[in-house]
């Protein structure tokens, strides 16, 4: 068996930041377990630009900034294990791995930081009728073949689904010459980026149709045409509405879901609102010595906030190593509790011996609002409040806590709400 | 009289920027908005992200962009000139795989190693 402080899992963004971040606080026996043949993961196939004027305040692709945080690394003494699936992680922190060179590996760790990352939603999740011929991606899978591995999906294309990476990758493909037909969202609105509508449609002339649906995807051996229906205010198909596009390619970009097949046979408790892990202040999960970070707790916008939260977890994770806790071995819990128009919150549960000064809380809203009140209550009291010009569903919100504030929570439950 | 969404910041104001009159801009929060109005509709520039093919890498492709913005009108033209370069590992991010791209002054540069 091998015996390491702290074992990772995942070397993608949040996997590079905790680990980087928890080395940097002291802890020297650190291994990272990654499945791809290198670290980096989904930022190596964003090759787009846009990522880290936050945290690095420049605009960077993903390959740059990924690249950044593995020079970091290689300074340490950080240990990676490459090619490696990750079987099993259990309660006692134990995690199960295999890989052609070592085979079937037992690791120990003291800590655990659960960094997996998200997966993208499919075709069978949505149900789209009709024939099941080639040609059906989801938007990342494609990007990863055009990106890295040199194949091209298609020549005609249709992107259902307006979040970012659909976005992304209707301008890319109009790059490398295919002719993308349309965008299609379910929404009245976009989930993408403004400056993703302009510079990744707009800028090509690429037709987006609101409140439109794929109803019938159809050919036979390859796709050969889709059928494309308006949709009411209950999100139906409106008969009569139909239109027919002659493609080869449909490109699916309709979502992301926390991958926590592993946390789950951890014993981790998961939010049903977010698909991920239930997270403490500390980004620890419901079982001490389980930290979890970045899109395998709640999907993220932006990278720099994955790394954010990384760092957080890393620097966690090592106090947690290194026996230096500030929260009273039975001080209550105080649950953060969505009030009206916030969908989820994290953390979800607070101890308030670890915070510092102030606590960050994040959330998302059910839809837009101008003109704003975000508010923190206690029973009736109010603890906090803050205006906001705007808000959005598609731009995670970020709410700063004085911690004194949150002394004064009653009856160990805090709500966090928009009015 | 030209409209263009405001892309600085989430709030995507619609601005209306008038050629005829210095290309003053109206529909605009903030003085960034108006900055971006003008140039918008001035002079529309680019950072081009793709890749090249690369040889004895990790993978058959290299992520490039161009080492800051050119000329939107000019994306397809570098894009003709990116399908072209073929580039033999090993390469560092940084490295120049075509300077001064269709007379732009902008060098293209690699965005790994590999």
């Amino acid at each position: 068996m091998l015996i390491y402080d702290l074992v990772v899992i995942g070397g993608g963004p949040a996997g590079l930041a905790a680990a980087y971040e928890a080395w940097q606080n002291g802890v020297k026996s650190i291994l990272i377990v990654e499945r791809d043949k290198e670290l980096g993961g989904i930022l190596n196939q964003c090759i787009h630009n846009g990522f880290g004027l936050h945290y690095f305040k420049e605009q960077l692709t993903g390959p740059e900034y990924a690249g950044r945080f593995i020079h970091m690394l290689r300074e340490t003494g950080v240990e990676v294990k490459l090619d490696t699936m990750v079987l099993q992680v259990t309660p006692d922190r134990q995690v199960h791995a295999v890989n052609a060179t070592d085979g079937y590996l037992v690791i120990q760790a003291e800590a655990i930081v659960l960094a997996m990352g998200c997966r993208e939603r499919t075709r069978g999740a949505i149900s789209i009728p009709g024939d099941r011929p080639s040609g059906v991606f989801t938007a990342g899978t494609a990007q990863r073949y055009v990106n890295m591995e040199g194949y091209m999906v298609g020549r005609r294309i249709v992107i259902l689904g307006s979040g970012d990476i659909g976005l992304i990758m209707a301008r890319r493909m109009t790059l490398e010459g295919a002719q993308v037909l349309a965008c299609i969202e379910l929404m009245p609105y976009s989930g993408g980026l403004t400056r993703n509508i302009v510079q990744c449609l707009d800028d090509f002339n690429i037709p987006l149709y609101l409140s439109h649906t794929i109803t019938r995807i159809e050919g036979e051996g390859r796709v050969e045409r889709v059928v494309v229906s308006k949709v009411d205010n209950k999100r139906l198909p409106i008969p009569g509405s139909e239109m027919v596009f002659d493609c080869d390619t449909v490109l699916l970009s309709v979502g992301l879901i926390p991958e926590n097949e592993l946390s789950k046979e951890a014993g981790v408790h998961l939010d049903p609102r977010t698909n991920g892990p239930m997270v403490f202040e500390n980004m620890e999960t419901s079982v001490p010595g389980i930290f979890a970070c970045g899109n395998v707790v709640h999907v993220h916008d932006l990278v720099d906030f994955v790394t954010g939260e990384a760092e957080r977890a890393g620097r966690n994770a090592a106090n947690y190593i290194r026996k230096i806790s500030c929260a009273e071995e039975d001080e209550p819990e105080i649950q953060v509790i969505r009030g009206s128009h916030v969908t989820y919150t994290v953390p979800q549960k607070l101890r308030t011996g670890n915070i510092g000064k102030t606590l960050d809380i994040f959330f998302r809203v059910d839809n837009t609002y101008e003109d704003v009140t975000v508010k923190v209550m206690s029973g009736s009291k109010e603890l906090h409040s803050r205006k906001r010009r705007y808000v959005v569903p598609g731009e995670m919100e970020r709410l700063t806590v004085p911690k004194e504030r949150l002394l004064s929570a009653e009856e160990n439950a805090i709500t966090v709400l928009i009015e | 009289m030209k409209e263009v969404v405001c892309v600085v910041c989430p709030m995507g104001c619609r601005l209306q920027v008038d050629e005829d009159n210095d290309y003053a801009v109206t529909g605009n929060s903030c003085p960034r908005g108006a900055t971006y109005g003008k140039a918008e509709v001035t002079n529309p520039t680019r950072v081009l992200t793709s890749t090249v093919r690369v040889r004895g890498g990790l993978y058959p492709r290299l992520p490039v962009k161009t080492r800051s913005e050119v000329p939107k009108a000019k994306l397809m033209e570098v894009m003709s000139i990116i399908n072209e370069v073929e580039v033999a590992a090993p390469v560092k991010m940084g490295e120049v795989v075509v300077s001064d791209v269709c007379g732009t002054g902008v060098d293209i540069v690699a965005t790994r190693d590999m």
